[in-house]
């Protein structure tokens, strides 16, 4: 009894770092779309804009915790090994250093963008930028980690959730390439409560937004 | 016509003839600029004050009580500017503004083309004030050749402790702005950059950097030779000095000529001869500066105070003389048209409003106006809204031509229009400059 | 003596996007074309909390909160 219990804590963990890898992939897909939704403010007409970029950054934070449950119930896992040392330094994992690597990788990516995210404000606007650009390289080297170290592409739905994210991503990155930045139209009212008649005034009384 | 030779050579003495103009231009057309012998003749050696602190204050204390103020259109106290600059942790530097981006403004452009070494002396004279070591003189690109030689003649006779470095200026309408200046100087981009910080504490490479008109510096050329009271001897005493401007437009003979400030402007235009035709209206300061008509603006002082009564001000010391046969409307059409498209692209309410206000001034002077209010609301929304005052001059000129030009919005509405004149009085340049 | 704190836009960093007049329309307003009219004058104690959110959520790091004091 003891040992069957062993067994299925042990196949657990597997469980948990398959099932946490294939929602991480999802996660970190709908986090780029919004990243991207944010940036060029293609955004459905009802929604705020400051609603995408705070869901954008609350869902970064879920993916990067549900990351520590990914990494740590893997490299607990009895069944392979991989090795603490593996977090961080890319391809010194035993075990599939490949496809293992390409999730170090990733993970390293992350680390700066999240990094510098949190410190975005005293670091300035184009360092920041120049950072957060490692997202898009950050995003195919988990996908290829996820093809390489995944064990149930054979699934028909795991292949659907694992294929539609590419999809839907390449989509996005597509538009922001082709479409540009849009911004509102331009319009005779003001999308705030203040009427306008008082806000132009504000405006026009001087040492106003500088 | 010959001229006394004397008064040339003989430099001004409290009591010589020091009320008479011409002070910064030479007192004779010379198809040559002064060479620098011809100018040490006219006016001394400039009197260097080295590295002595105290002699530095004392001479920014007599351009203090001179009460010079700058020439290229902000009329700051330049006495408290270079004050400011000085006071700086880093080794301040100098930079000579001649870029003059008024395509309609000559002045900076006559001033260094006739007398390069009296604004040379000046940027010197600055730089030892200040305790800079360098000066960087950018000018436009039609006097560029006169000003190296000037500068090289300089060299050669060793005369200068300070090292002068001689710059093409960018031909954008806003390249003159100080920030701008400084950005070019540095990355050749002439674009404006965010204030704070002022470049008076942060400009070129990070350091206080003084940019100054170069008709200013030739001003503190003059007086550190001759002194406050000689230089207060001319104008008003709150607006002391002489100055140049560029009458242009409806006048016999347009061109650059030296005022005292406080002069009537009817008299001014009879330095250039006189209207050519009976007049309707001025533009004033610049394409930045205040239409006013010219029943209202004849009789008054040239100055800020006397200007000041017709929302108006001296500026760049640009007067446009329209003739009433000219369209005022149209004029103003295509120079806004002009001023939106030279908007450097940095800040949306300038790129985008200019742009609309652009449309709006086009549709008055075409007759076709949907919307009046959309004009004065746009006015409102762009000022004040850039990271440099181009909006907001732009917004000063149109709503002075909305106000001087009432009749005529009118008079458009039905189709009809005064003017017959088929030729543009305001210079507008080719708008096919791409920013570098 | 009192502080008072004004809110400020980089008019060269800011793109119009619009985030900011969404969350504190008390104090800014867009205009005709999408860019932020911040009303002048010192902002309420109330709104200042929501500010300085606004100043973090602006995706060009165009805003900043600046304080002055008078006596």
């Amino acid at each position: 009894m003891t040992a069957m219990t062993v067994q299925t804590g042990v196949q657990s963990l597997w469980f948990l770092s398959r099932g946490s890898g294939l929602i991480l992939l999802a996660l970190f897909s709908v986090v780029v779309v919004l990243g991207i939704a944010t940036r060029t403010g293609s955004v459905p007409a009802r929604w705020p804009r400051f609603a995408v970029a705070e869901l954008h950054r609350t869902l970064s934070l879920f993916a990067v915790a549900l990351l520590g449950l990914h990494v740590a119930t893997a490299i607990l896992d009895p069944f392979v090994s991989i090795g603490w040392a593996a977090v961080v330094l890319p391809f010194v994992s035993p075990y599939r250093p490949f496809a293992i690597g390409m999730g170090t990788l990733a993970v390293d990516l992350g680390a700066a963008v999240l990094l510098t995210s949190l410190v975005r404000e005293r670091l300035g606007f184009r360092a920041w930028r120049a950072v957060h650009w490692l997202a898009y390289l950050a995003w195919p080297v988990a996908f290829i980690h996820s093809l390489r170290a995944g064990t149930d592409l054979g699934v028909w739905w795991v292949a659907v959730v694992e294929w539609g994210s590419a999809i839907m991503l390449a989509t996005a990155v597509l538009a922001r390439l082709l479409g540009g930045v849009r911004t509102r139209p331009a319009t005779s009212g003001s999308a705030s409560g203040l009427p306008l008649g008082v806000a132009a005034q504000d405006a026009g009384q001087g040492a106003n937004a500088r | 016509m010959t001229h006394d030779a004397d008064s040339l050579l003989r430099p001004s003495r409290p009591d010589g003839p020091v009320d008479h103009l011409p002070r910064l231009l030479p007192a004779t057309f010379a198809a040559e600029p002064a060479s620098l012998d011809e100018h040490v003749a006219r006016h001394g050696l400039v009197p260097s004050c080295g590295r002595d602190q105290r002699r530095r204050e004392e001479l920014i204390g007599v351009v203090g009580r001179a009460g010079l103020t700058g020439r290229g259109g902000a009329s700051f106290p330049t006495a408290r500017k270079l004050a400011a600059v000085a006071s700086g942790h880093r080794r301040p530097v100098v930079i000579a503004n001649g870029t003059e981006g008024e395509p309609a403004s000559a002045k900076d452009k006559v001033l260094l083309a006739r007398q390069p070494h009296l604004v040379l002396d000046g940027a010197v004279l600055a730089a030892e004030m200040i305790g800079a070591s360098r000066a960087v003189v950018v000018v436009h690109h039609a006097v560029r050749e006169i000003v190296d030689n000037a500068a090289a003649e300089r060299r050669r006779a060793g005369i200068d402790k300070v090292r002068i470095r001689v710059m093409t200026a960018a031909d954008q309408f806003v390249a003159g702005e100080a920030s701008a200046v400084v950005h070019w100087v540095e990355r050749g981009v002439a674009k404006p950059t965010k204030t704070p910080p002022h470049v008076s504490e942060h400009g070129l490479e990070g350091r206080p950097t003084l940019v100054q008109n170069v008709e200013t510096l030739a001003h503190i050329a003059l007086i550190a030779r001759h002194g406050a009271s000689w230089f207060r001897s001319v104008g008003t005493p709150a607006e002391p000095g002489s100055m140049l401007v560029t009458l242009t437009g409806a006048l016999r003979r347009p061109g650059v000529y030296e005022i005292e400030i406080g002069t009537p402007v009817s008299q001014i235009l009879g330095l250039a001869g006189g209207p050519s035709a009976p007049l309707s209206a001025l533009l004033v300061g610049g394409y930045f500066g205040t239409w006013v008509n010219w029943d209202s603006a004849g009789a008054l002082p040239f100055s800020a105070a006397g200007l000041g009564t017709l929302g108006a001000g001296p500026g760049a010391g640009l007067v446009a003389a329209l003739s009433d046969d000219s369209c005022g409307l149209t004029e103003t059409a295509h120079v806004t048209r002009y001023l939106a498209s030279q908007s450097a692209g940095q800040c949306g309410p300038c790129l985008f409003g200019l742009n609309s206000i652009a449309g709006q001034m086009e549709a008055l002077a075409g007759g076709r106006t949907d919307d009046p209010g959309k004009l004065l609301r746009w006015l409102g929304q762009v000022d004040g809204r850039g990271a440099c005052r181009h909006p907001d001059g732009l917004v000063r000129m149109v709503r002075s031509a909305v106000e001087c030009f009432g009749v005529e919005i009118d008079q458009h509405a039905l189709g009809q229009c005064c003017g017959t004149g088929a030729t543009s009085m305001l210079p507008v340049p080719p708008q096919a400059r791409r920013w570098r | 003596m009192t502080a008072l704190a004004q809110l400020r836009v980089d008019p060269i960093a800011c793109d119009g996007r619009g985030l900011c007049a969404e969350l504190l329309p008390e104090v800014i307003a867009l205009d005709d074309w999408g860019f932020p009219m911040i009303r002048d004058g010192d902002l309420p104690a109330a709104l200042r909390e929501q500010a300085l959110e606004v100043v973090r959520l602006c995706p060009k790091l165009a805003l900043s909160l600046e304080h002055s004091s008078i006596r």
